[in-house]
């Protein structure tokens, strides 16, 4: 008799086969297979928009597939909501919303499974099984106090205690260590190794590599809603992971470096930051930009990217070092200061972050500026229309109508109109995160042509970019992010995607050996 | 020690008792059994409404429809009773149904059509006042053997108070409120719901069902308190406990419930409905005070407890703060 936890059957415990997913015609998931064994950490990465919490929306019964098919335990399911997967056996720990905190820490973790007794919730009970069941993960804590008076880490041991109370198969965690320091992180992942070895199988949504490589056994990569590869990370060297991650094969020929080969803008930096850095969110860093010149800012998902574009706009406050423009300090103490001091910043998130749908082109090109002259002075609205016409013109924004309201155009119009936005305030420094994220080709050329024109004209700009070719096409200079620190500068003719992956991989590759 | 989720229920009790306590130093006969008998049917109909909007504002709701439900039921009720020649009962169990399937209607509305409750169930006062105007504009008198005997239904206390049958159902229905809210899974999720919904749902709430399931015992429990309103006054008139919702919201308010939902007790709303009658109460033995001194207090009460609410959020907000500090 063969022992049925060696069949290739009951090693696979969760299984599925071309899972597609749309939606309102964007493909998000586009026929990716995944698969996950008993007794495994199995680690899901991808940049944003790669569609890793699509497809585990759906492993989790959140949305419901287009098509393909999921195996659990060599059984056919379709989990039509939360609850369902967690009958199933499938139990997730979100990142933020995942608990109450307005209940107990008994109530949260028997909330819809409360033991009864005489058909009513059996409270001393619930606490004995509640005390029991935590002590199995090292936590005594009063299981009477509300959930609010317990700390994140404390909170994701409970999260996870009830998760795989709940469903006991499989435990989703998704980016489980992102508000957690390093010994929490330690705690978690010894506890996760445990609950590997009682053979449940663990789905890890990460982007911290050396995360990755500390505690999972495979790892899934996605990239644009398309499957990379599924690959054992036993011997799987850091270049190739991250390549797989940022789409690019290494390649030694490096593209034509058009912008910056020999014409580096000569001069002194006009704006400098030094020591700059907020705990917790950036490690200090020297950063100083010369008039005329693009500035790339490169790194994985999660490395610091957004989070230095923040502290430069003022959106978040440094904590250490000065900032000065023309040698003069200033403090950016918000994004009304930096505007005064001539910064601008096209979000990543331009839906939430950038354009008011319903205002007309006309009104969110305005914004800025009428926010820079301040509230008591409106701009009268026939300048804001003589505005809004001619960056309609030079930006060929379309349809060309400056009362349209802004929803109603493409993303790479909507993109346009937030770059006229911050044009009109003749800023010397604009700062844009993912400029070419989600829109057309066509589109895309423009933008980066646009850019090349800007800092022509003596505009510094810092980009922020997860296409190492875009960044590679139009940066003088790159700086290199990883685990919330510069971690390199490549300038001039070193500017290539190879010297950016091996910049990415390098010092994690150290601390590994 | 008390855990901070029960202070205000704890902060309200005190007022009450110590309120209570000043008011029997002037007027000593406030102590009398027959005070707080009449204290009891005075609100009884406002406390068996307010049991359905301590349910709803938990969950993070509003409920302005009582106050016409309440109206809409009693004509109902005296016109069925009075020119249909329909028992009571029937009538009751008419009107049940229907205040319950109108509750059940606008949760549906307002978890399937994503339309914020405030909407919706203004909508439903509207709706509502306007089915009662329908059915009659006149007081209409109600009289029948079997509600006649009801109304003459009561315990005596030593003192000469009396517990009426609408008292004893108040009471009940507080009991089972209570036992609903912190004793059943309906009453677990309610409380998750407050919370905040996005976690409740993928903790696997069944949302729809529960919100259904809340509108519907608001209306359920309007319908009730309809009938008893139509013991207490023997009539149906459909001008009747306008604005009866607001008295229902400060009864909650005032019981230490948090507007935004997720934190209270059924208990803490009987008080908020004891400190409301106590200060009627005050205002007839004083005798010379205009009864507009209800609204005042209340309002005044109402201020004082969302303030204190407010306090105690940023307290425990700033307690998790140090204690993360040191920790760090």
């Amino acid at each position: 008799m063969t022992d049925p936890q060696n069949t290739p059957e009951a090693v696979t415990v969760l299984e599925a086969r071309a899972i597609a997913k749309s939606f309102l015609g964007n493909i998000a998931l586009d026929n990716v297979d995944f698969s996950l064994k008993r007794g495994e950490i199995h680690a899901l990465l991808g940049e944003n928009g790669a569609g890793k919490s699509t497809l585990i929306k759906i492993l989790t019964g959140v949305y419901t597939r287009d098509s393909g098919t999921i195996r659990l335990d060599g059984a056919e399911v379709s989990p039509a909501n939360v609850g369902e997967a967690q009958v199933l056996g499938i139990g997730t720990v979100y990142q933020e919303v995942n608990l109450l905190e307005n209940l107990t820490v008994a109530e949260n973790l028997f909330l819809g499974r409360q033991p009864r007794r005489f058909g009513l919730t059996d409270r001393r009970e619930m606490r004995r099984r509640s005390r029991e069941l935590l002590a199995r993960y090292g936590l005594d804590i009063d299981v009477d106090a509300l959930l609010s008076t317990y700390s994140v880490a404390i909170r994701q041991i409970i999260a996870i205690a009830r998760a795989v109370d709940l469903s006991g198969k499989v435990l989703v965690l998704d980016e489980p260590t992102a508000s957690l320091d390093a010994q929490e992180v330690e705690v978690l992942f010894s506890m996760l190794r445990k609950l590997k070895a009682d053979g449940l199988g663990i789905i890890l949504i990460t982007h911290f590599l050396n995360q990755v490589y500390a505690v999972a056994d495979r790892v899934t990569v996605l990239r644009n809603g398309k499957l990379v590869g599924s690959r054992d990370l036993d011997g799987l060297p850091r270049m190739e992971l991250i390549s797989m991650m940022l789409g690019r094969e290494l390649q030694h020929v490096t593209r034509d470096h058009q912008a910056s080969e020999g014409d580096v803008p000569a001069g002194d930096a006009a704006i400098h930051f030094s020591d700059y850095g907020k705990r917790g969110s950036v490690s200090p860093f020297d950063l100083a930009i010369r008039p005329g010149e693009v500035v790339g800012v490169a790194g994985l998902l999660g490395s610091g990217r957004s989070e230095t574009a923040f502290l430069l706009f003022g959106i978040d406050r440094a904590d250490s070092g000065t900032a000065t423009v023309d040698g003069r300090e200033i403090a950016l103490t918000s994004p009304e200061a930096a505007i005064a001091n001539g910064f601008g910043f096209c979000p990543e998130e331009r839906k939430t972050d950038g354009i008011i749908g319903d205002f007309s082109v006309a009104e969110n090109i305005a914004l800025a500026l009428q926010a820079r002259q301040g509230w008591a002075k409106p701009i009268p609205s026939r300048k804001k229309q003589a505005l809004a016409e001619e960056f309609i013109r030079s930006l060929d924004i379309r349809p060309a109508d400056p009362d349209r309201p802004i929803k109603f155009l493409s993303g790479g119009n909507q993109q346009k109109a937030i770059l006229a936005r911050w044009l009109a305030t003749n800023p010397r420094l604009l700062i844009l995160d993912e400029p070419t994220r989600g829109i057309d080709i066509g589109a895309h050329a423009e933008i980066l042509k646009m850019i090349e024109k800007l800092c022509a004209e003596g505009m510094s700009l810092v980009v922020i970019s997860s296409e190492l070719e875009e960044l590679t096409a139009i940066a003088h200079r790159v700086i290199v992010l990883s685990d919330r620190k510069h971690i390199a500068e490549l300038s001039g003719a070193e500017v290539t995607a190879d010297n950016i992956m091996h910049a990415i991989a390098a010092p994690n590759r150290t601390e590994a050996a | 020690m008390i855990h901070s989720r029960n202070l205000p229920f704890v902060t309200t009790l005190a007022i009450f008792v110590i309120a209570y306590a000043l008011c029997a130093l002037q007027f000593p006969a406030m102590l009398s059994t027959r005070v707080i008998g009449n204290l009891l049917v005075d609100n009884a109909f406002l406390g068996i409404a307010a049991v359905g909007m301590t349910f709803v504002i938990l969950s993070g709701g509003i409920d302005l429809s009582i106050g016409s439900v309440i109206a809409f039921t009693s004509v109902f009720v005296a016109v069925a009773v009075g020119s249909f020649g329909l028992h009571p009962l029937t009538a009751f169990a008419l009107v049940l149904v229907i205040s319950t399937a109108f509750g059940s209607a606008m949760g549906a509305m307002i978890r399937y059509l994503q339309i914020p409750p405030f909407v919706v169930t203004l909508a439903g006062m509207f709706l509502a006042r306007g089915a009662a105007y329908l059915i009659s504009t006149q007081s209409v008198p109600i009289s029948h053997p079997f509600i006649d005997s009801v109304q003459e239904f009561y315990f005596r206390f030593p003192g000469g108070g009396r517990l009426t049958a609408m008292s004893m159902l108040m009471i009940a229905v507080f009991v089972i409120g209570g036992i609903i809210a912190s004793r059943t899974k309906f009453g677990a999720n309610v409380y998750a719901l407050g919370g905040n919904p996005q976690s409740a749902e993928l903790m696997g709430v069944p949302v729809g069902r529960t919100t259904i399931g809340i509108y519907a015992t608001s209306g359920f429990l309007s319908g009730l308190a309809g009938i008893v309103y139509t013991f207490y006054t023997s009539s149906g008139y459909s001008l009747a406990t306008v604005g009866v919702e607001l008295d229902a919201i400060a009864a909650v308010v005032i019981g230490g419930t948090l507007l935004t939902g997720g934190t209270g007790l059924i208990a803490g709303t009987f008080v908020g409905i004891l400190i409301q009658g106590l200060i009627q109460t005050y205002i007839v033995f004083d005798g010379t005070l205009s009864s507009w001194w209800t609204k005042i207090v209340i309002g005044i009460l109402l201020f004082v407890f969302i303030v204190l609410q407010r306090g105690i959020i940023w307290y425990s907000n700033r307690r998790i703060d140090i204690a993360r500090l040191k920790g760090a």
